[in-house]
């Protein structure tokens, strides 16, 4: 019983601005480190140090970047319909916050998906843009994220556009499953003849580490300006409080 | 437990039945707004050819994706002004205020859309198949895939139109969040049509399709009424 108590307290403690504010600004500078870190190493690592492909030669090696965008862009979508639901059934003003926080962030990593994995395309393909299933899936998935951003800047009232957005991220979060499927489908019924996907081998350890040091070095990032933007929308939406004056007051 | 305190069964029915009605009627003496969807639909595709070239073999073979992306599109335009006039005039909040759930509401005016724009276009397409010189097994074949497909683009545009019925100009933005959401019926409708015309089987398609107006129906209006209730605290 009392435990229990105390987790709900925590978890009405999280959804107050002005403790989240405090209380994450000691977190900030620990993953900032730790995502420069990983992201320096990965990097190093993965262009300099991991060996060749048999096949595509140097050019896979935008893979270190691609494929934790892509994860994150896909997770962030997540995220964000997941804070927003949050907000729409406990009313809590911090996750509509984080929301709109994690849009612009997962629509930029959605677009260095899809950009990176045009750069790929060339030399391996020897076209930037293919109407592939997964290419399709994420394009729609960057649609997605700017019908949400759009839709968060039409309101002039910004509870209500809070409560419009987090609807708007659930419907998609439903639909994303069937999206994927039906393009899928889409694609194995056009797939074009003289293009090969490379085959999903097993990816050799040598390469795989390097891929995972820039996956985590990817999530801590990208908690990082999460929670670095949620701070600065938090302060905008409560500058006029007396603990952001005094909190900013201290600071200057 | 005394019987006056047991819950009512709610009966849905004669208030939906009621609200059908008047949607139709009202909806049938504006005629504009029926024949508008209509001109669109015949004119963007009679221009069609005009850009892309009049060879017949090319048409056939974009016919099926030509026709169900401008449907959509003219779905689309038609939705703006699902819920605007209730909104302004102040009777989508009795509708929000009345003990009837707001989800038949919603799918009574999805019906009727439905019935005035969805439904036309449908029956309208194989004449302008024969215009694209779409081959002669597709015909019955989209004309089905448009009366499943229209009937679910009507629900999911809904709660499009219920997220942006309090912004001033809502058209473009309404695009923007729906569009993506079209995505499955587009796939599964010219998927069909095309199967059909290569001499495939076209039923499963067909079957997928009622599928997501089935998961449509369900859903859709449930988002769209709580879109609806958000949108009237602007």
């Amino acid at each position: 019983m009392g435990r229990s108590r105390l987790a709900w307290e925590w978890f009405h403690r999280l959804g107050s601005p002005r403790w989240f504010y405090h209380k994450t600004g000691a977190w900030l500078p620990w993953l900032a480190l730790a995502s420069l870190v990983l992201l320096a190493v990965g990097s190093a690592w993965g262009l300099g140090f991991a060996p060749q492909d048999a096949k595509q030669g140097n050019s896979y090696r935008i893979i270190y970047i691609h494929v934790p965008a892509a994860f994150l862009a896909l997770a962030g979508y997540y995220i964000m319909a997941v804070s927003g639901a949050i907000g729409l059934i406990w009313k809590m003003k911090l996750s509509f916050v984080v929301m709109r926080a994690a849009a612009p962030i997962g629509a930029a990593l959605t677009f260095i998906a899809l950009f990176t994995g045009a750069l790929w395309g060339k030399p391996t393909w020897g076209t930037y843009w293919v109407w592939d299933a997964r290419i399709t899936s994420m394009l729609i998935l960057l649609l997605l994220y700017i019908g949400v951003l759009a839709l968060s800047r039409a309101f002039s009232r910004e509870q209500v556009g809070d409560r419009a957005c987090a609807l708007l991220a659930l419907v998609g979060t439903v639909n994303i499953p069937i999206i994927y499927k039906s393009v899928d489908w889409w694609f194995t019924l056009h797939q074009p003849a003289s293009i090969k996907l490379t085959q999903s081998n097993s990816i050799d350890p040598s390469m795989f580490y390097p891929l995972l040091t820039m996956i985590a070095g990817f999530y801590c990032f990208y908690a990082w300006t999460l929670i670095a933007h949620t701070r600065s929308l938090v302060l905008q939406r409560e500058w006029r409080t007396q603990w952001v004056q005094q909190a900013l007051g201290e600071g200057s | 437990m005394p019987a006056e305190t047991a819950p009512t069964v709610f009966r849905a029915g004669p208030g939906f039945a009621a609200l059908l009605r008047l949607e139709l009627l009202l909806a049938l003496r504006r005629s504009a707004d029926i024949a508008n969807p209509l001109l669109f639909f015949v004119t963007v595709l009679a221009l069609l050819p005009l850009g892309v070239g009049p060879e017949p073999e090319l048409l056939a073979r974009m016919a099926p994706g030509l026709i169900w992306v401008v449907a959509l599109l003219a779905t689309l335009l038609s939705q703006e002004s699902l819920f605007r006039s209730d909104f302004e005039d102040g009777s989508l909040e009795q509708l929000a205020l009345c003990p009837q759930p707001l989800y038949f509401a919603v799918m009574a005016k999805a019906a009727v859309h439905w019935l005035v724009t969805g439904l036309p276009l449908a029956l309208l397409s194989p004449l302008l198949g024969l215009m694209l010189s779409l081959p002669a097994e597709g015909y019955l074949c989209l004309l089905i895939s448009l009366l499943l497909g229209t009937a679910s683009l009507s629900l999911i545009g809904a709660v499009g139109a219920a997220l942006t019925v309090a912004l001033r100009r809502a058209g473009l933005l309404l695009a923007l969040i729906v569009m993506p959401l079209y995505v499955p019926v587009l796939i599964f409708g010219t998927g069909a049509v095309q199967a059909a015309v290569d001499g495939y089987a076209y039923g499963a398609q067909l079957a997928v399709l009622a599928g997501l107006l089935a998961a449509a129906a369900a859903l859709a209006p449930l988002a769209a009424a709580g879109a609806i209730r958000i949108s009237l605290d602007n």
